[in-house]
């Protein structure tokens, strides 16, 4: 008999062996799809999605980029998750952090890292109310966050509109439903490059924003398995009334999950629209980087060290799909994306599959 | 023809994944006999009931009605086969009235119309003839959990069963409807009709059944007559192993008062009325207390209110001299209690934490366990390490075990590790030995007389009669929220406390 721990238990393996399966299956519907919306092209759609990400340093610096966001916006759902909470909110934290942080950058004139400070405190602000709501009048987080981020996106667009200096058009441009390009307005906003650009072939897109996204998921993953106040969130996130019986100030807790994933998903925004590449657009409908938090978080079964990888993952597979234009429309890829990203966030359902799978050979063997 | 059995399981084996519930076990019921299914938790009766129910399917093994091969694939087919069950959980509509609960499913209509008439008589036939008092138009969420389990009897009878399963059918009632009961199942061997009766307590077996068959971790032991054994010998059939049934205790020499309750009023989460009505009670050092009652008269919110989980809308709570009535859990538990709560699953441990990580649940704050916000991880290890070790904790492994993976009875003896730990000056323990087998019980009952010579205040909340006659030291009776009564539990008997219980006497 071999002494091997059964692969039925090895929870940490069964993990990102699920993760991995449920992104191929994603990506053979992915792949489905393509064939199906447009045969002819089909073979150039794929290998556009499967290869951009790595065509080019300067994509590889787009895939690093756009990660940095999803990252934090992972980080925030799967935070308040390990709580206990489900932040569907992510968006309107992220878009409000995004606002605070243009606000400090173009209005107040402030250094990058103040900025990013101001989008932490915006994403915190409005992770504040969800959590309120549910510690003070238990109601569900879900509804109240869905809300806020509605009354985020028209809020923001009506506090810029009424903020002239915060427009382009203010700033030597023509129009004014967007914010102003910081590389007008205060350079010193923008997120320091350190020397990446020239190391990736002059990428437009590269800073040091994944390296700050990096560091703060070891930092959530410090204070979620290291620290006292980890060890009470967790507890409140798995068992409620053990919580309270053990003394633990259970809605004390939420509200403070809340403002910590609501700083998370700000922090994103900030990150996003302080590269300079970037202009807030006037939105109409949600920003769909919190939506695509919850994947990412999904994905990497709210680990904070997974969430790195799950990000990259789905920022390599965006980058992908704006690459195959105009051989599809970019509705299509959106829904070739979508599917992906929908498929691989079942990754849940796939361990559950798996496992039971694995323990059903061990039973197998043993029986014969 | 040697025997005349009614009903033969052979040989049945029936797996869950990763456990064998039934490992080739045999019973035989003959016509006309009570027949006791003794075993502990987690032995296989339920499993072996509900196959013979037709709620699972065996995987080996046949069974025989009068001789002759069965297939019984769900509950319909055992009902076809007169085969009735009264599930220890009762399965009545609560917004029905008691005659529409017994005529459903086999309602008698005419051109679609219920017949009433002829279904009221033969019910209030039934009733008479067995001696089942029962109201056919009270609406059952009004009437009393004696009558519920009554209704439920009167279903089987009211579909022709001849063989009666009852599961464990006195945890719910007073010790006198528990002879009402029994008297009821003599009546039913007088007619003829056969009855499977599972329970795991003893006095109840060599009360009323005539053989007594014993399961032990899904393995059959074996099948004794009542008239030619003892409860020992039923006991070390169960366990596998000579077991202590008394508790062995010294004289108790109280000390001061430790906790002091006085006018605690406490409110309902289920009703707009006060759970708890005035209560007042000391515990003092060195002896142990025990709230008695049926369950639901307000034992749980008086231990909430008490401990600090649900907020108490009047009078006082003083632990050690120090008055606590508004004070925060950790407060209280800092002040020196200890709670080993009713639902361990509940409130007891953290289930997907692991073991370590579960027994600092109450002290993980402490500067012991962490440096400023840090929690030291080596020591927490350490410290679970030495609790393992001294109350005998086991699980797969060690610290690192998931606590939802380990047994009931390890799991309470963490949650009992954890609170003896800290020291306390007040240990409060609700129904600490629930679910728990025979050799588990009589461990942590040993621990909890250890605490009380240790010269610690006791409050034990039991519902066992068996438990509240043999633990405590003083007993309190609580119906509907007071305390109707105090006893010396040596002065007292089962008889007496179970007519406080049921509210029938109540002292001045």
């Amino acid at each position: 008999m071999k002494q091997k721990k059964p692969l039925a238990e090895n929870g940490m393996l069964i993990a990102i062996l699920s993760s991995v399966l449920s992104i191929i299956v994603g990506l053979v519907f992915g792949a489905i799809l393509l064939l199906i919306l447009n045969p002819a092209k089909a073979g150039i759609g794929i290998s556009a999605m499967l290869t951009t990400g790595i065509s080019s340093l300067d994509q590889f610096g787009k895939v690093l980029y756009q990660s940095a966001p999803l990252m934090l916006c992972g980080l925030s759902v799967g935070f308040a998750f390990k709580t206990g909470l489900f932040n569907i909110g992510a968006s309107g934290q992220y878009t409000m952090g995004a606002f605070f942080a243009l606000v400090g950058a173009i209005q107040f004139q402030l250094p990058w890292f103040l900025c990013l400070l101001m989008a932490c405190i915006g994403g915190a602000i409005w992770g504040i109310f969800p959590g309120l709501f549910k510690a003070l009048f238990n109601v569900n987080e879900v509804i109240t966050s869905i809300m806020f981020n509605w009354i985020c996106m028209f809020l923001v667009n009506l506090l810029f509109a009424n903020m002239p200096t915060m427009l382009a058009s203010a700033w030597g441009a023509s129009n004014s439903d967007r914010s102003a390009a910081l590389a007008k307005a205060n350079p010193g906003a923008i997120i320091p490059k350190a020397g990446l650009d020239k190391m990736f072939g002059n990428s437009s897109w590269i800073n040091i924003s994944f390296f700050i996204a990096i560091l703060v998921a070891i930092l959530v993953w410090f204070i979620l398995n290291k620290t006292i106040f980890g060890y009470e969130l967790k507890a409140c996130g798995l068992n409620k009334d053990a919580s309270i019986y053990a003394g633990i100030n259970a809605n004390r807790n939420i509200v403070l999950s809340m403002i910590i994933a609501g700083a998370l998903s700000g922090l994103g925004g900030g990150l996003y629209y302080l590269a300079g590449t970037i202009q807030y657009v006037m939105e109409k409908s949600i920003l769909s980087m919190g939506f695509n938090g919850i994947p990412v978080a999904l994905l990497a079964n709210s680990n904070p060290i997974g969430t790195i990888f799950s990000s990259l993952f789905i920022s390599y597979i965006q980058v992908g799909g704006s690459a195959m234009q105009p051989n599809f429309s970019s509705e299509s890829i959106d829904i070739i994306i979508a599917v992906i990203i929908y498929l691989a966030a079942f990754s849940l359902l796939i361990r559950g599959i798996l496992t039971k799978i694995l323990s059903g050979n061990k039973k197998k063997e043993v029986k014969a | 023809m040697a025997q005349d059995y009614v009903i033969e399981m052979l040989h049945i084996t029936k797996e869950f994944p990763g456990i064998k519930a039934n490992d080739d076990i045999t019973l035989q019921l003959k016509r006309g006999e009570i027949h006791a299914l003794l075993g502990e938790n987690g032995a296989g009766k339920s499993t072996l009931m509900s196959v013979l129910f037709g709620l699972y399917q065996a995987e080996q093994g046949t069974i025989k009605k009068d001789g002759k091969e069965v297939q019984i694939k769900d509950p319909n087919d055992a009902n076809r086969l007169g085969i009735g069950m009264v599930h220890q959980h009762f399965k009545l509509v609560e917004c029905f009235s008691v005659l529409d609960n017994i005529i459903l499913g086999v309602e008698d209509t005419k051109n679609g119309f219920l017949q009433y008439a002829s279904a009221r008589k033969k019910v209030m036939d039934l009733s008479e003839r067995y001696g089942l008092k029962v109201d056919p138009d009270a609406i059952v969420s009004d009437i009393s959990v004696g009558m519920q389990q009554r209704v439920e009897i009167l279903k089987m009878l009211y579909r022709d069963n001849e063989v009666l399963i009852f599961d464990e059918p006195t945890a719910v009632l007073t010790p006198q409807e528990i002879d009402e009961l029994m008297e009821i199942m003599r009546g039913f061997r007088k007619e003829g009709k056969s009855i499977l009766f599972i329970t795991h307590k003893l006095a109840e077996i060599m009360a009323v059944a005539d053989r007594c068959s014993v399961l032990r971790k899904g393995k059959y032991i074996g099948t004794v007559d009542i008239a030619n054994t003892t409860k020992e010998e039923l006991s070390r059939m169960m366990v596998g192993r000579d077991v202590q049934l008394e508790v062995q205790k010294k004289e108790s020499k109280p000390g001061e008062t430790i906790l002091a309750v006085r006018d605690l009023t406490v409110p309902s989460r289920t009703h707009n009325n006060n759970a708890v009505k005035n209560v007042s009670f000391d515990v003092r050092a060195g002896e142990i207390v025990c709230i008695a009652g049926i369950e639901g008269n307000g034992q749980t919110e008086l231990i909430y209110g008490i401990t600090g989980l649900e907020k108490i809308t009047g009078g006082t709570v003083t632990l050690n001299g120090k008055d606590i009535t508004h004070a925060s859990i950790r407060e209280r538990s800092k002040a020196g209690m200890s709670h080993i709560p009713e639902d361990r699953h509940k409130h007891g441990l953290v289930l997907d934490y692991p073991l370590e990580a579960n027994m600092v649940l109450q002290r993980y704050w402490d500067p012991k366990f962490q440096n400023k916000g840090i929690i030291k991880y080596g020591e927490v290890r350490k410290y679970a390490n030495r609790l393992i070790e001294q109350f005998d904790v086991r699980s797969g492994q060690g610290p690192i075990t998931i606590a939802r993976s380990m047994s009931g009875g390890n799991q309470q003896k963490a949650i009992i590790a954890r609170e003896i730990d800290k020291d306390p000056q007040l240990l409060v323990a609700v129904q600490p030995t629930r679910g728990l087998d025979v050799g588990a019980i009589e461990y942590i009952h040993s621990q909890l007389v250890a605490q009380r010579d240790a010269g610690k205040a006791v409050l034990l909340v039991s519902l066992e009669l068996d438990e509240v006659m043999k633990l405590p030291d003083r007993i309190l009776v609580m119906y509907e929220g007071e305390i109707v009564g105090e006893f010396n539990p040596k002065e007292t008997t089962v008889e007496e406390l179970g007519l406080y219980m049921a509210g029938a006497k109540k002292q001045s």
